[in-house]
């Protein structure tokens, strides 16, 4: 593979507490291709720090440094607020777990698709709603011209996640930050959105950072999978090669999820203290 | 199932919302001890069951009967010591200004109970809650204690039946399986019947003994939890289901 799209190196996230400073990212590193690159872990592992981090979503008075963060020649931690917007959306962006939260509730889906095209290109306006049309039919909805008009109240889980996946991809960036985007959605759904985001991101040849707790899922929709744990990755392997997986602690997730022909009385449950000391 | 009565019997259910109709001609036999499990996919109207069960959706028809008792549309302390509920989402179903010993001790304290000291501990303990817990407040705890706080509520009462909406759905795979041993343990030491809504068929298959697959409002099939281990059931949609879980992506 040519030069990595984004290259992170030894990433850190902090935050001042009380009781001193708490680190949620320690020191992250991976490349990012053209492919689909999957972090898992608990909540509190810091994969959502890590994908926030990249956009500089973090908040003050949390601080995040790293060795390395480069995009497209530069480095994302030093650039100004007013380059960063340039990259935020347009090159890469992020989509969120839930659309209840993330869409704007006074706004039309429509508008909301074109004000994140017209954010960072100037067209006119027919020009825009014809992307936003277009865009529309790409996510699979069936009827681009009547939600268009829709609020997103008005709109179901599956179709408003589509519609969040239409907005980052609207301005057609080079890496997509997905924050679990189906863990809000009913199981018939998610495989539904799940294939949209492959096709788009095959389609234009974009990078993926699929963020979720879901080690089954993403051991089937991703390339390669990062499993962070405390901040930290603990293991790094193809996502074809979990089973194989060896770290304690994804050997661990990988037994607790029951099976469909469950036959175990009680279910493993993980006991940390077993790789927390080591 | 066994003879003698049903814990939980429904006869041509019909809920609605408005003017939808979500559910339609729902009847099921339930017996005591019993863990069952109500699937399908959103929209299907599994969790309007459950809710016309406990009253949170009081436009419906037909007969709900509790151990012989019928259910009416009034609230009904009598049957809230009976039959209990535990929600999805462990984050919006606590009070965020109640301690834990506030939330565990209203319930008592609406039915006239008194030893709210030496029971809220106790069911503490049996719900896997450390005794430090008391005193805090939802925010101070994590998604899985926190849904351990909303089981150790609902059993506040001691009743017979607990009905569990997606239960583990918004917790980590490692804390479901601590919830889902709790649930499991529970049952047995309490003598407890379930009914269990999730679209999660291995949950099924590890807690239920029989499932229901609810499509549109309808029951499409009730089989034995082996039939959904075989992959043998009978209907069509019901196997279409087994199989999207199986393989998510590739739909």
């Amino acid at each position: 593979m040519s030069e990595p799209l984004l290259d992170v190196q030894n990433l850190r996230v902090r935050f001042p507490t009380a009781t001193g400073p708490v680190e949620v990212v320690r020191g992250v590193s991976f490349t990012l291709g053209r492919e689909r690159l999957g972090i898992v872990g608990e909540s509190g592992s810091g994969k959502s720090m890590t994908g926030r981090s990249i956009l500089r979503l973090i908040r003050k008075p949390g601080e995040v440094t790293a060795d390395r963060l480069r995009f497209d020649g530069k480095d994302l931690l030093s650039i100004s607020e007013r380059e960063m917007r340039k990259v935020r959306g347009a090159r890469i962006s992020m989509v969120m777990q839930d659309p209840k939260f993330s869409l704007n509730p006074v706004m039309t889906v429509g508008e909301q698709i074109g004000e994140a095209l017209a954010v960072h290109e100037k067209l006119p306006r027919r020009q825009i709603r014809e992307r936003v049309l277009t865009m529309l039919e790409a996510v699979q909805i069936r009827d681009p011209e009547r939600v268009f008009g829709l609020y997103p109240h008005e709109v179901s889980g599956g179709m408003g996640q589509r519609v969040m996946i239409a907005m980052m991809l609207i301005p057609e960036p080079a890496i997509l930050i997905a924050d679990e985007p189906t863990s809000a959605l009913d199981v018939s759904v998610q495989g539904e959105v799940l294939k949209i985001i492959d096709e788009l991101i095959t389609r234009n040849g974009m990078g993926l950072i699929f963020i979720s707790h879901d080690l089954h899922l993403v051991s089937q929709f991703c390339d390669r999978i990062l499993v962070m744990y405390r901040g930290e990755v603990v293991e790094q392997c193809a996502a074809s090669e979990l089973d194989k997986a060896s770290h304690p602690y994804t050997r661990g997730l990988l037994a607790s999820v029951p099976q469909l022909n469950e036959t175990r009385e009680l279910l493993p449950v993980l006991d940390r203290s077993q790789w927390e000391t080591a | 199932m066994g003879n003698g009565m049903s814990a939980i019997s429904l006869k041509n259910l019909d809920v609605s919302y408005g003017d939808t109709r979500v559910v339609e001609g729902v009847s099921l036999e339930i017996a005591e001890g019993e863990c069952f499990g109500l699937v399908g996919e959103s929209g299907s109207g599994k969790s309007t069951v459950l809710r016309a069960i406990t009253g949170l959706a009081p436009d419906w028809e037909g007969e709900i009967d509790l151990f012989g008792q019928p259910r009416d549309k009034s609230i009904d302390k009598r049957f809230a010591a009976l039959c209990q509920m535990v929600f999805q989402d462990p984050y919006g179903s606590l009070h965020p200004r109640q301690t834990v010993d506030a939330t565990l001790s209203e319930p008592l304290a609406i039915h006239g109970i008194k030893d709210a000291d030496r029971r809220v501990p106790e069911m503490m303990e049996a719900c896997g809650l450390d005794p430090r817990f008391r005193f805090r407040l939802p925010h101070q705890l994590s998604g899985g204690q926190r849904q351990r706080v909303a089981i150790a509520r609902a059993l506040m009462l001691k009743p017979k039946i607990l009905l569990l909406d997606e239960p583990t759905s918004a917790l980590d795979v490692s804390v479901q399986a601590e919830i889902l041993n709790l649930l499991k343990r529970l049952r047995r030491e309490q003598g407890l019947t379930y009914v269990i809504v999730t679209h999660d068929l291995p949950v099924v298959s590890f807690l239920c003994d029989r499932l229901a697959v609810m499509r549109q409002g309808r029951i499409v099939e009730v089989a034995d939890v082996a039939a959904l281990k075989t992959n043998t059931m009978k209907d069509p949609y019901s196997r279409e289901l087994v199989e999207k879980s199986t393989t998510r992506i590739t739909a």
